[in-house]
C-alpha cells in the first residue's frame, strides 16, 4: 500500500469509529432526558455512510432520512451544530426547529434530512437536475432504507432519474427492518436490483459492513454519474444494532432474535477494518487508543458546548415561516 | 400625441405572457408538468414556450406528481425557480406530502437558511360533467398550512402580475386558477410588472354591503353588483385574491363602513374562506354588523357529473343579487327588472358551460 492509501484507509477507520463513539455517547446520555427529541441511531451501519461519503467531493450533495446522524457526520457535518440541535439550542443546525431528523450542513454538502420515509428521494433528483442545468459535474446522493423502496415515490424517483439521465446515486441501506417488521413480511422474495431493472437503472453494491467495498462501489457509480451516464442504485446490506428509535437494545421484545443480532455484531464494520489494518501492521492497539482518545476529547468538548449553549429566544418562534 | 395601445387578453393569455416574461428575464425559471409541452399546452397557457425555450426549460413530466414536485423542491433549494402546472387541483393531491412536509417547512426548519422558490399552478375544473374528482376547489386545504402562499387570480391584468410576482417570490406559491376564469378578458399591460401577493383588493367601491369573492365568483359578483346598483344597492366588491398570507384587514374595514358582509367563494362553504372571514369580522367588528354575515360556497356533497343534479350546486350572480338585496333591504320594485334580466340572460345557455356574460372585459 502507498502512504496515501494507508492514510485514506486509516481515515475510514477513524470516521467510522468517530460516528460509533458519538452515537454511543448519545445513547449513554439519552436517559438524562435533556436531548428531548427522538433519536434514530446508526450503530452497526457506519460503513455505508463512511464508505459512500469517502467517494464524494465536498461539492457533491447528500440528502438523508430520519436516521441521518451517520450520513451527516460522514459527509463532514458539524458535530457541535448536530448535538446542539438535539439539545434544542439556538446553535443547533436548525436553531432548535428540527431536532435530530432534520440535520443539514450547507458547508459540508448535507442539503437536508427528512423524517418521512422516501421523502428525500425526489429531492435528490431535483438537486441532480440543477447540476445539469448549471453545467456542473457534481453528483447528488440520496440515502434511504429498505422501507423506502415500498413507497410509490421511490419508483417515481427512479423513473424520473432514468428518463433524464440524472447524476444521482440512490443509496439503499438495507438494514432488514422497518421499525419492528422484517423485510420478508413486507416484500416478496426478489432482489432490489429488479426494482432498478424495471426503471432501466443499473444496480451496484457491496457488503454494507465492508467500508472499503462500499467506497469502491460508490466510486464506480460516481464515475458513471460524472461521465453523464446517469443514475445508479447502490444496495448495501447492513444491520441496525439498536432499537428503531431510542438508545436501547431491543432483541428481547420478540421481533428478532439475539442470535441474529450476534451474527451481525460479529461483522461489526469498525472492528472488521481494524482487524484488517492490524493484520497488515498498519495500526496497533496504541494507535487505536490514540484515535479513540482524540475522538473522545472532541466528543466531550462538543457535548459541553451543546449543553452550555443558550436556548433559542421564544420571541423568534414565528420567524422564517416565509423567506 | 400617441395613446398607449390597449390590449385585451384572456386570463389564459395573460398567464402565458407572464410565464414568458419571467422565463425571458431569469434563466433559472423553468416549467414542469403533465402536458406543458404537448399540443394542448395546458389550455394554451404554455403555448409557444417549448419552441422558444426548448425542452430543458419546458419539461414534460412523467405521471408522478409527488415525484416531480419533490424534484422541483430539490431544484428550488439549489436556486432554480421551477413552475409546476397541474391541469386539475385534484391531480396535485398526489403531491401533498412534498408540498406540506417539505416546501412549506424548509424555510422554517432551516431557520431561514434555505428557501424554496417554487410556483405550483393548479386548475379548478367546472362544467361539462367534470364530476367529483375533476372539479375540486381546495384552496383552504392548502391555505391551512403555514409556509405556503395561496393565490387565486380572477382578472387578466392581476393574473399576469400575480404570476410574475409568484415566479419572483422566494417562497412556495400555489396559484389556483378556476378553469372558467381562463376565459375572462381584460386590459393587460405589456412587459414585466407585478401585482404584490399581499392581500385583497377593492375592485368596486360601495357603501351598502361588502361582497368578498374569490376566483370565478368575483366575476359573478361584479356582474351582480351592476344589477344591484340599478336596484339602488351600492355593493363594495373585494377580490380575496391572496388567501395565504391571510390579510383580513381590508374586509374588516369595509364591513365597518357597510355593516353587512357576504362572502362568495368557489370552495366548499363549510371550513371555507367565508368561514374564516366571517370569524375575523365577528372577532374584530361585531358591533359594526347590522345583519349576520352570509357565506356562499359549495354544499356538503361531492360534485355530481349530471347537469340534472347540478341545479343548486354553484352559487351564481342571481344568488348574490338576492342575498345582497336581502341584506341591504333593497326596494323589491327596483330589484325586479335587473334581476329578471340577469335570470333571462343565464337561462340562454345550459349551466354546464361558461357563460359569455362573465367574460368581461373586467
Amino acid at each position: 500500500m502507498r502512504t496515501a492509501e494507508i492514510d485514506e484507509t486509516l481515515s475510514l477507520l477513524r470516521a467510522m469509529l468517530r460516528i460509533r463513539l458519538i452515537e454511543e455517547e448519545i445513547a449513554a446520555r439519552y436517559a438524562e432526558q435533556e436531548m428531548r427529541c427522538p433519536v434514530h441511531l446508526s450503530t452497526g451501519q457506519e460503513a455505508v455512510a463512511v464508505g459512500v461519503c469517502a467517494a464524494l467531493r465536498p461539492d457533491d450533495k447528500v440528502v438523508s432520512t430520519h436516521r441521518c446522524h451517520a450520513h451527516y457526520l460522514a459527509k463532514g457535518g458539524d458535530l457541535k451544530a448536530m448535538l446542539a440541535e438535539m439539545y434544542g439550542r439556538a446553535a443547533g443546525c436548525c436553531g432548535g426547529r428540527g431536532g435530530s431528523m432534520h440535520l443539514f450542513d450547507d458547508d459540508a454538502g448535507v442539503l437536508l434530512s427528512l423524517p418521512i420515509v422516501g421523502s428525500c428521494l425526489p429531492i435528490a433528483n431535483g438537486v441532480a437536475l440543477s447540476m445539469i442545468q448549471r453545467g456542473l459535474d457534481a453528483v447528488s446522493v440520496a440515502f434511504f432504507g429498505d422501507g423506502a423502496t415500498e413507497e410509490g415515490v421511490f419508483h417515481e424517483t427512479l423513473n424520473f432519474a432514468a428518463v433524464h439521465r440524472l447524476p444521482a446515486l440512490f443509496v439503499l441501506e438495507n438494514n432488514l427492518y422497518s421499525c419492528y417488521t422484517g423485510l420478508d413480511d413486507r416484500q416478496p422474495a426478489r432482489p432490489f436490483s429488479a426494482l432498478a431493472d424495471a426503471h432501466a437503472i443499473p444496480t451496484d453494491g457491496a457488503d454494507g459492513n465492508d467500508v472499503e467495498a462500499v467506497r469502491e462501489a460508490t466510486a464506480r457509480a460516481v464515475a458513471r454519474a460524472r461521465a453523464g451516464e446517469g443514475p445508479t442504485l447502490l444496495v448495501f446490506d447492513t444491520y441496525r444494532w439498536r432499537e428503531h428509535c431510542g438508545p436501547n437494545f431491543d432483541n428481547d421484545i420478540g421481533y428478532r432474535t439475539e442470535t441474529e443480532f450476534l451474527s451481525w455484531k460479529d461483522r461489526c464494520p469498525v472492528e472488521r477494518l481494524a482487524t484488517r489494518l492490524r493484520a497488515a501492521d498498519l495500526i496497533d492497539e496504541a494507535g487505536l487508543e490514540a484515535i479513540r482518545n482524540a475522538i473522545g476529547d472532541e466528543i466531550g468538548e462538543a457535548f459541553a458546548f451543546a449543553k452550555a449553549a443558550p436556548f433559542p429566544d421564544p420571541e423568534t418562534v414565528g420567524n422564517h415561516v416565509y423567506a | 400625441m400617441s395613446t398607449p395601445e390597449t390590449r385585451i387578453l384572456t386570463v389564459a393569455e395573460a398567464l402565458r405572457e407572464a410565464t414568458d416574461v419571467a422565463m425571458e428575464r431569469d434563466e433559472s425559471v423553468f416549467v414542469m408538468g403533465e402536458g406543458v409541452a404537448d399540443p394542448k399546452a395546458i389550455f394554451g397557457t404554455t403555448g409557444g414556450l417549448l419552441e422558444k425555450y426548448g425542452s430543458r426549460r419546458v419539461m414534460e413530466m412523467p405521471i408522478a406528481e409527488n415525484g416531480f414536485t419533490g424534484a422541483a423542491i430539490g431544484a428550488a433549494l439549489m436556486g432554480r425557480r421551477p413552475l409546476i402546472i397541474h391541469q386539475r387541483v385534484d391531480f396535485a393531491l398526489l403531491s401533498l406530502e412534498q408540498l406540506f412536509n417539505n416546501a412549506a417547512k424548509i424555510s422554517y426548519v432551516s431557520n431561514g437558511k434555505h428557501r424554496v422558490p417554487l410556483v405550483v399552478r393548479m386548475i379548478v375544473g367546472r362544467g361539462w360533467g367534470q364530476g367529483p374528482a375533476h372539479s375540486q376547489s381546495l384552496e383552504t386545504l392548502f391555505a391551512m398550512v403555514p409556509g405556503l402562499k395561496v393565490v387565486m387570480p380572477s382578472t387578466a391584468r392581476e393574473a399576469k402580475g400575480q404570476l410574475i410576482a409568484a415566479l419572483e417570490d422566494d417562497n412556495p406559491v400555489l396559484v389556483i386558477e378556476h378553469r372558467w376564469v381562463h376565459y375572462a378578458t381584460g386590459e393587460v399591460p405589456p412587459g414585466r410588472y407585478v401585482v404584490p401577493l399581499d392581500g385583497p383588493r377593492i375592485v368596486r367601491p360601495g357603501a351598502d354591503v361588502t361582497i368578498v369573492a374569490t376566483s370565478y365568483m368575483l366575476l359573478e359578483a361584479l356582474c351582480a353588483a351592476e344589477a344591484l346598483a340599478e336596484a339602488g344597492v351600492s355593493a363594495e366588491v373585494i377580490d380575496m385574491a391572496v388567501i395565504r398570507p391571510f390579510s383580513p384587514r381590508m374586509v374588516v374595514d369595509s364591513v365597518r363602513r357597510t355593516g353587512r358582509l357576504m362572502v362568495v367563494d368557489t370552495g366548499f362553504r363549510r371550513f371555507g374562506v367565508g368561514a374564516e372571514l366571517a370569524a375575523c369580522v365577528a372577532e374584530e367588528a361585531l358591533g359594526a354588523l347590522r345583519a349576520p354575515p352570509l357565506r356562499f360556497g359549495l354544499p356538503d356533497h361531492p360534485t355530481p357529473s349530471s347537469r340534472a343534479l347540478l341545479g343548486g350546486f354553484y352559487p351564481n350572480a342571481l344568488t348574490i343579487i338576492d342575498a345582497a338585496a336581502g341584506l341591504a333591504g333593497a326596494d323589491p320594485l327596483r330589484l325586479t327588472a335587473p334581476r329578471e334580466r340577469m335570470a333571462a340572460e343565464l337561462a340562454k345557455l345550459p349551466m354546464d358551460v361558461p357563460h359569455p356574460t362573465f367574460r368581461g372585459p373586467f
